[in-house]
């Protein structure tokens, strides 16, 4: 099958729906389908073989921060050249509800074309005001997706239409090996944390008093946290003192940077009190091949498979954390049995199984229809 | 002895009158200022209003049509975000959209697009013009109320000092003496009025 993409942001700038873009395509080329990019990036950004970059994007105001997007004449022209070189059997874009290239592929092309919206609209009056100019390009979706149930109402709400819900993959390759970092994991044990420090739901006050409990009966035991802090010295003072040493904080690391702190411990600690949909960070230290600890809440028993592939404690109960943390230290046999059970019970949500679910929804609009060609009546620029 | 006594009452006198002009003239930076917000925010106003005009004429592109379409939302009264910086993202979301290469030229013999291309330019240079002239009048309000003896007999009374309006108010259109590009934010370059400030 023959697949275009379109990515509103710009590709040399890191987030979330860049990734999923990303993922999605090399997974589908894997499952030997042929698949071309097209999106706003730098001219000096080096771009892998699928992605055709659509000139820079223009940083500009949009819902209250700046947005590097791509939009005017000139992009509809470049889009409309892509598509009529591609040959498309599809047309995939994502966020058509941002003003960038996803809405402009949307109002030049005809045929099979699928969207996926990945976050809320928060300002639906601007959707409400310009929906008569919109209205021909956001009609021509014959397929939705939506990344989450939130997403899915959203899209529902302001666009009209239902959508099928197909939730981010994992990457399960691209954990599976990395570089410890130096010095880690160390003969003492090491857990590890990743998430915001700050955020109260993340429980990491809950994993800090349990190493209290930990610590002292375990002199080379030590904390490997990484993730952003406004404050990271307030952080640390909640440790006693004895203790602060062996408590390493991070910040905010690099994607790749992620892969080698899960490397880096023995353990792995999810102490989530709530707030969480799926758990992607869990999945992620379960596809790195880690024994997890986690607390019992809902999207953490189903990703663990009801406990089988990981273990659960009693939600904000450090003592039932050090517990369950101290036993898995303790037993590197059952260790090894719960990051085997772990990489198993990851795959079904690695990229792989996502693809096979979008490409679903390719073959359904796909049904009937003509291959993806340049509407006549639309985007009359030169 | 009288000569004395006429002196002390003819300084008395000229302080009397001297403090209440100066109080007089506080009073009118006052009610100017007042003026210029007013004519501010109509600028303003008008400039959203066309901006929304453009946004929806199907003139442009739907990318550029929300883009436009959103700036003018955050500047609705209501918006959760500061009046000056969502005054100042439309400047800019204007300035991109007119700023790309040949984006006239893609639009001329386009029914109605030249008019309203000049309407959205005019407006723009009038929020330029009217925003000087706010901060400026703004900044010679505030200097004459920090003067030592106003600040003493208190002349500026209940009146609240006039807060500067910073927003980015570049212009979108080559006018002549205009500047291009972005301006610094900020009261800085009060200098289109060169009237006596009283």
């Amino acid at each position: 099958m023959k697949i275009g993409m379109v990515c509103p942001y710009s590709w040399d700038v890191p987030g979330g729906v860049q990734s999923h873009i990303r993922d999605l395509a090399e997974a589908l080329i894997d499952e030997g389908h042929e698949v071309s990019v097209i999106s706003p990036a730098d001219d000096d950004t080096p771009l892998p073989p699928y992605v055709v970059g659509a000139g820079r994007a223009v940083p500009v105001p949009y819902n209250g921060s700046v947005a590097r997007l791509s939009f005017g004449f000139l992009s509809v022209s470049r889009v409309r050249r892509w598509l009529h070189q591609g040959g498309f059997d599809v047309l995939h874009v994502h966020e058509p509800g941002i003003p960038s290239l996803s809405l402009l592929a949307c109002w030049v092309a005809s045929g099979p074309i699928v969207a996926t919206v990945h976050t809320a609209i928060p300002r639906s009056r601007v959707l409400v005001v310009t929906y008569p100019v919109l209205r021909t390009a956001l009609e021509k979706i014959n397929g939705r997706i939506a990344v989450s149930e939130a997403a899915r109402t959203t899209l529902v709400e302001h666009i009209g239409g239902d959508a099928v819900v197909i939730p981010n993959g994992v990457a399960t390759r691209r954990y599976r090996k990395a570089e410890p970092l130096p010095g880690w994991p160390g003969p003492g044990g090491a857990i590890g944390f990743l998430g915001r420090m700050d955020e109260p739901r993340k429980g990491l006050a809950v994993l800090l008093k349990a190493f209290e409990i930990l610590g002292p009966d375990r002199p080379g035991l030590r904390l490997l946290v990484a993730g952003p802090a406004a404050d990271a010295e307030e952080v640390l003072d909640r440790v006693p003192a004895g203790l602060r040493d062996r408590v390493a904080l991070l910040g905010q690391v690099s994607e790749d940077d992620k892969i080698r702190v899960l490397h880096s411990v023995d353990v792995f600690c999810s102490p989530n009190t709530g707030g969480e949909s799926f758990g992607i960070v869990t999945a992620e230290a379960m596809a790195a091949g880690l024994p997890v600890v986690a607390s019992d809440i809902d999207a953490f028993r189903q990703v663990l498979d009801g406990g089988a592939a990981g273990e659960l404690f009693t939600v904000g109960d450090p003592a039932d954390l050090a517990r369950a943390a101290g036993r898995l230290l303790d037993d590197p046999a059952r260790r090894a049995e719960l990051s085997a059970a772990a990489l198993a019970a990851v795959a079904q949500y690695d990229w792989s199984v996502v693809a096979r679910d979008v490409i679903r929804v390719y073959e359904m609009v796909m049904l009937g229809r003509t291959r993806v060609a340049v509407a006549q009546d639309t985007g009359d620029f030169p | 002895m009288i000569a004395d006594i006429v002196l002390v009452i003819a300084g008395a006198l000229f302080v009397g009158v001297y403090v209440s002009w100066r109080a007089g003239r506080i009073d009118r930076l006052h009610a100017r200022v007042d003026m210029a917000r007013v004519a501010l925010d109509v600028t303003l106003l008008r400039r959203s209003s066309v901006a929304q005009e453009l946004a929806t004429s199907g003139l442009l592109d739907p990318a550029t049509s929300l883009l436009l379409a959103g700036a003018v939302d955050g500047t609705r009264a209501g918006g959760n975000r500061p009046r000056d910086l969502a005054e100042s993202d439309l400047t800019r979301a204007l300035q991109a959209a007119f700023s790309q290469p040949g984006f006239r030229a893609s639009l001329s013999g386009k029914e109605g697009a030249d008019e309203l291309l000049a309407e959205v330019e005019e407006a723009a240079y009038q929020v330029f013009v009217a925003h000087k002239f706010y901060n400026d009048l703004a900044a010679v309000t505030r200097d004459a109320r920090n003067r030592p003896l106003a600040r003493v007999l208190h002349l500026s009374g209940h009146a609240e000092a006039p807060v500067f309006f910073e927003m980015d108010d570049s212009l979108i259109a080559d006018k002549p003496g205009a500047p291009l590009g972005p301006a610094p934010l900020g009261p800085a370059g009060h200098t289109m009025v060169s009237s006596s400030p009283d």
